[in-house]
């Protein structure tokens, strides 16, 4: 598709941006101390704090990931919200009130509070930092693939955009600064999806029914069938398909004859149509028309054959996303009721879209994108999307894959550390306590929404089909400009929120956890606030550098990266530690380091990572499933008690 | 600082509504995983079991918290230095 720049949305973005600024700088004022820089003087009210954990934690993986997910897959997406949630009841049963208790900064002071040990602290500091880091890359991703359609600027651009406002939201006032913009932003988010489902189901679903090639206007998307003689041989099908669309079949070459797919060339236009072959419930065979997207070896890109554009011989991707049939044949449905709108997608039938790449002759690639008419019962349940598709097969393996996925989601919230040191900026446990149900209350009411959002968009007529990562934010020009620019204005901000968290933890974590272990004396406390400026300089620089570098790489991909590593690194320590007596300093330090190396190493050889970061045969991966949580938490665990005994009996021999 | 960090110090109301959440969900996970077809069953009025459960674990999670923050916690809090009054043992 192409996007214009949006002039309302670069008002909206920039207003928020000099809001945002303007509080830093006016905080910045009064923070000096380490206490004010890291943790705000422990003095941000429960309530602020509780939205300001929705605001750091519902990331651009959440919002226009799972929107995004449930808006081609369906209910699959939702997975992800229900483990997003359940991580959650860990934080407030479990390590909340601990957490505030025993530490001052860091998630290492916590780990530490027993044993007061170098190798702790320098254990848990490295793995905040590679769990952090993990968490910024597909943000910083995130951010530079939402600026290129919203605001008309290359990715690189959005990325140093995102990395310099950041940086001076960081550095300005440290958590007190970060804290209110991840107040603000949580607020609007949680408002603003109110809306999009308020509206999504006061409009309710309008059918739109196949369209036959007579009555087609330019640039709509046909239907052909069904064929006469349906059982009849492929070759006198596509010849049919060629007669009733008065179009000449293009010569199936390269890739093309590997492929189910049919061409059809428009002689006065030379405009190519795509047709996806579908057989009915009866055996009668229908051609729906897709939309091609051709890059050459040369570089140049292709629309249905002709360049991209809008002007006379030019040619663009056209917006999708239905709903085919209703219930009883309806053509509206009005307004809805939450229960109701399900059970309207339940009897109805959508148009998803589906891709597929196809080699072309001289070194091309073109990608196929095609309407596949679903029954809505079938969005409704999981298992639609590849990842999840194993679930639907015999295979134990893709079905651990699976619970490993919901396990590490379940273990990994608990274990980020740009989460856990929002429990030292309120004054005690019954803060942190409170704090943490205000942020269920917002995140699980958000994550709600993101089903009715998600199915919004997918029947929107507004989708993408080459991104699913722009489905909130279409789903939202569906309804006005003006929400367009604000959803997509607070998608942007969502980004600062979240980074600014990540970057205020590995600042932390460098100055007290790994400056401190180095040091015999430790630091003054203008010193620590110098380094943590310092540190988070760097680190934002670092995270500029990799956003650019890992452009193009899946963002929700990269968030379950960080998900598993901080639940096997994390989880185990601190669990034992608050339930476990026999816990010692080296069974802490093994498990943390064991944790971070065995699930970084099976993420490295997982089958996922081969096909999509290294371009290898997935089938080549040596690990037997590609989510590493089932295997590396509880191997973490045994290190810990293993190592505990041994040295807790040397001890006691000594 | 010694022994800060000792089981005594999580509240036993806390560790009985996580049991209660961990049970669903794993419940809810395993059946996923290992009875997909279950998930597709109608649950009530209409609602299939996969949006039926999805939800109510959202809605669960929602509803454990509030009684904990109603019940304070397990009042753990209160006497951090008193030998756990209420606290789990």
């Amino acid at each position: 598709m192409i996007y214009d720049l949006s002039p309302l949305a670069l008002v909206v973005f920039a207003v928020f941006v000099a809001v945002t600024l303007g509080l830093s700088f006016w905080l910045g004022r009064r923070t000096t101390s380490s206490a004010g820089y890291f943790a705000a003087h422990g003095q941000i009210p429960w309530a602020v704090n509780g939205v300001a954990f929705a605001g750091d934690y519902l990331s651009a993986a959440s919002f226009l990931g799972i929107c995004g997910m449930i808006a081609f897959y369906g209910y699959d997406g939702f997975l992800y919200s229900i483990g997003y949630l359940a991580g959650w009841v860990v934080a407030l049963f479990v390590v909340a009130e601990p957490m505030r208790r025993l530490g001052k900064y860091t998630f290492a002071d916590a780990l530490n509070a027993r044993f007061n040990s170098r190798g702790v602290k320098l254990a848990a500091g490295v793995s905040t930092l590679a769990v952090s880091l993990f968490y910024l890359i597909p943000q910083m991703v995130g951010a530079g693939v939402l600026v290129q359609p919203l605001l008309g600027l290359p990715h690189w651009a959005g990325v140093v955009l995102v990395g310099v406002i950041v940086i001076l939201i960081v550095v300005t006032a440290g958590m007190v600064s970060t804290t209110w913009v991840q107040f603000l932003k949580g607020a609007l988010l949680i408002v603003f999806s109110a809306v999009l489902t308020a509206i999504v189901l006061s409009r309710g679903f309008a059918a739109e029914p196949p369209v036959a090639p007579g009555r087609a206007q330019p640039g709509e998307l046909r239907t052909v069938g069904p064929l006469a003689g349906s059982a009849a041989a492929p070759a006198a099908a596509s010849q049919q398909l060629s007669d009733l669309v008065d179009e000449p079949l293009v010569p199936a070459d390269a890739g093309w004859a590997e492929i189910d797919f049919l061409r059809t060339r428009d002689p006065a236009t030379g405009r190519i149509s795509v047709w996806a072959r579908r057989s009915g419930p009866d055996g009668a065979v229908h051609y729906d028309e897709g939309q091609l997207l051709t890059r050459t070896a040369d570089g140049r890109v292709l629309v249905a054959g002709l360049p991209r554009g809008r002007g006379e011989g030019e040619a663009a991707l056209q917006p999708v996303g239905s709903v085919s049939r209703l219930p009883d044949g309806a053509e509206e449905t009005g307004p809805l009721g939450p229960i109701e709108f399900f059970r309207t997608v339940s009897d109805s039938e959508v148009r998803v879209w589906r891709s597929q790449v196809v080699a072309e002759p001289g070194g091309g690639q073109s990608t196929v994108y095609y309407p596949r008419p679903t029954a809505g019962s079938e969005v409704l349940r999981p298992g639609e999307h590849p990842r999840f598709a194993g679930i639907r097969t015999g295979d134990w393996l893709d079905k651990l894959d699976f619970v490993s996925l919901m396990l590490a989601l379940f273990g990994g919230t608990a274990s980020l550390p740009h989460i856990l040191i929002r429990y030292y900026t309120v004054k005690d446990e019954a803060a942190a306590r409170k704090s943490t149900i205000v942020g269920i209350a917002c995140i699980g009411f958000f994550y709600l929404l993101t089903l009715y959002i998600g199915l919004g968009a997918m029947t929107s007529g507004a989708m993408d089909p080459t991104d699913s990562n722009m489905a909130a934010p279409l789903l939202a020009r569906s309804i006005g400009e003006s929400l367009f620019a604000v959803v997509s204005a607070i998608a942007f901000t969502t980004v600062l929120g979240t980074v600014s968290g990540l970057i205020l933890a590995c600042a932390g974590a460098v100055t007290h956890d790994l400056v401190d272990s180095f040091r015999r004396e430790p630091l003054s406390e203008e010193a620590q606030v110098l380094v943590g400026k310092g540190a988070s300089v760097v680190v934002g620089v670092a995270a500029v550098v990799l956003g650019v570098l890992f452009k193009g790489l899946n963002v929700s991909y990269l968030v379950g990266w960080a998900f598993s590593v901080a639940a096997s690194a994390n989880l185990p320590a601190l669990v034992m530690l608050l339930f476990w007596p026999r816990t010692t300093r080296s069974g802490v330090v093994a498990s943390v380091l064991v944790g971070m190396a065995s699930s970084l190493a099976w993420i490295l050889l997982s089958a996922d990572t081969y096909a999509k970061v290294y371009g290898l045969p997935a089938a080549d991966a040596p690990t037997p499933f590609s989510q590493p949580g089932l295997v590396t938490i509880p191997l973490s665990f045994a290190v810990l008690v293993v190592v505990s005994l041994l040295t807790g009996k040397k001890r006691a021999e000594e | 600082m010694e022994n800060n960090a000792s089981p005594r110090n999580i509240s036993r109301l806390g560790l009985r509504l996580f049991a209660v959440y961990a049970v669903c969900y794993t419940a809810f996970v395993l059946t996923s995983a290992f009875a997909a077809p279950v998930m597709e069953r109608e649950a009530f009025a209409g609602l299939n079991v996969a949006i039926v459960s999805g939800f109510g674990l959202i809605v669960l999670a929602l509803v454990l918290a509030l009684v904990y923050g109603v019940r304070g916690g397990g009042k753990r809090h209160d006497t951090p230095h008193a030998p756990s009054a209420g606290g789990a043992r």
